[in-house]
């Protein structure tokens, strides 16, 4: 069945994300990063940055760290089985460090399919600020296979 | 002809790779941790059966994340306007990732020197995973 078409321009509900460096820690060691300006606060002050810096595909962690990460992909009758991330792209305003809190406005901006159906795609986009400036512009692609 | 500095840099130029170790199960645990993505995809095999898939295999993003590792290995990372990648394949256990990127285009963004990079994500024997690009600006 074809996701309803109407879905297109619905808002995410906002969610808003403190950032810890313990989190990034753990980033960090997952991503095999050895640049300590990642996980090492004394190090990421020591080069003059407020905090552990937040690398760049973070911004997509911090986008999926709510309770229903999907939950719109759930509105629109999606099977999260058959779930598959198609293109994911960000475009860099600001960094952001542990300890800042970032909110995120979320829109569903397009909705296609190809192959007659047999795969669908499900645009996202969503602003990322910081004390209401833009940091980061986050755009995602899922796909649904039928 | 890697130096990250736009005068001397050339279409064509690739920057310094990046190869990771294997991806394991381990890798993927970690990966959940540290990324907050717990999607049984990756991590719960009789999940996967379930949905005919014969294995757990890697979050795309790991991959973009060791494609981000190769870029800030290469600038600091304030350097980078965007990154945008498109997944082609899946990751399996046991892969390791090399990670390649070059320089594809030269040009002048908001005012700042860039260059724009084409880089890919594949396993040793050269499948793509992902396909990404880049714009970074450089002195």
């Amino acid at each position: 069945m074809l996701i309803d078409k109407k879905h297109i321009g619905m808002k995410v509900p906002q969610h808003s994300v403190h950032l810890t460096a313990w989190q990034l820690k753990w980033f960090a060691k997952a991503t095999g990063e050895t640049n300590p300006i990642y996980f090492d606060e004394e190090a990421a002050k020591k080069a003059g940055l407020p905090g552990v810096l937040a690398p760049p595909t973070f911004f997509f962690c911090m986008d999926m760290d709510k309770e229903h990460p999907f939950d719109y992909l759930e509105t629109m009758g999606c099977d999260l089985g058959k779930m598959l991330h198609g293109e994911q792209s960000f475009v860099y305003h600001k960094p952001v460090y542990a300890g800042d809190t970032l909110t995120f406005d979320g829109e569903i901006t397009d909705i296609y399919d190809k192959k007659n159906g047999a795969l669908q795609f499900v645009v996202k986009d969503v602003k990322v600020r910081r004390q209401g400036e833009l940091v980061c512009d986050v755009h995602s692609v899922m796909v649904i296979r039928a | 002809m890697t130096t990250a500095n736009y005068d001397a840099l050339k279409v064509g130029d690739e920057i310094p790779s990046l190869t990771t170790e294997p991806v394991s199960r381990l890798t993927l645990a970690l990966y959940a941790t540290g990324s907050g993505d717990h999607h049984p995809l990756h991590l719960d095999q009789d999940y996967v059966r379930s949905k005919g898939i014969p294995d757990v295999f890697a979050h795309g993003m790991l991959g973009m994340a060791y494609l981000g590792r190769m870029l800030t290995q290469w600038v600091p990372q304030e350097a980078i306007r965007s990154f945008g990648v498109r997944f082609t394949a899946i990751t399996q256990i046991g892969e390791r990732m090399v990670c390649t990127g070059k320089v594809v285009e030269k040009l002048e963004q908001g005012g700042e020197k860039c260059v724009r990079l084409e880089l890919t994500c594949a396993n040793e024997q050269g499948e793509a995973k992902h396909k990404a690009d880049a714009v970074v600006a450089l002195a």
